[in-house]
């Protein structure tokens, strides 16, 4: 299943309730918002880079560059994708659950 | 592979309705098809051809408009959700006594049947806003 996270995790709980349900072998893409959640040394990066070994997390590039954020920036093992990379995430998938 | 898309949060309001548009624009030109796009909730605001930005930024209503005619596409909006919001086509502004419409061109309004129905045809149901 591919999992979407479009809220940053300093203003909701989306990510970590979509990191403590997701199964081990889902892909998790964060867009919008969400891409903060992909940022190194903050208090939630521990959570996230955990389940790295269990869940492929992704986060749009469009996105971080809207925001300003540079790949050296990332957790260690967060890929980053374009819109072409979510289509193609959405449809290698059985499912989309978009976390809101 | 068949997608529909469900926009949830109206223009300009933060980024779900630009999301939502690079998905489907990226998924058409990878060769998929869309089967429907249904707006939802204020997402219903994506519709209305009454839209006037500034001549500098993006026109989020034409830009559905034209990919609806480019790619031939079924653009949706709930009915309930449109009449609460002030988004009315022609029979439903006669229907409610009202002095005009503001539907933009390639939507449609109809029912959350839509909605259903699109779910039950597509491969992938794909939620953006909220």
């Amino acid at each position: 299943m591919l999992h979407t996270v479009n809220k940053s995790p300093h203003d909701s709980s989306s990510l970590r309730t979509c990191l403590s349900l997701a199964k081990p072998g889902s892909d998790l893409l964060l867009i919008e918002d969400g891409v903060y959640g992909a940022l190194s040394g903050s208090i939630h990066s521990d959570t996230i880079a955990e389940r790295l070994n269990s869940v492929t997390i992704y986060a749009l590039g469009p996105d971080l560059k809207a925001r300003g954020i540079s790949e050296d920036r990332l957790i260690s093992g967060i890929k980053v994708t374009g819109y072409d990379g979510f289509v193609e995430l959405a449809s290698g998938n059985d499912k989309v659950q978009s976390w809101l | 592979m068949k997608f529909s898309v469900m926009v949830n949060e109206g223009p300009y309001t933060h980024q779900a309705a630009d999301t939502a548009y690079h998905f489907i624009d990226a998924a058409l030109r990878a060769g998929h098809e869309v089967f429907r796009v249904f707006f939802y909730h204020d997402g219903v605001n994506n519709g209305t051809r009454m839209t006037t930005p500034p001549q500098d930024d993006r026109n989020i209503v034409n830009r559905w408009s034209a990919l609806a005619v480019e790619y031939d596409l079924d653009l949706v909006l709930c009915v309930a959700a449109a009449q609460r919001r002030g988004i009315l086509d022609a029979d439903e502004a006669k229907r409610n006594g009202k002095d005009g419409d503001n539907i933009a061109p390639g939507f449609r309004i109809s029912g959350l049947g839509q909605l259903i129905e699109a779910g039950i045809q597509s491969d992938r149901v794909v939620v953006f806003g909220g």
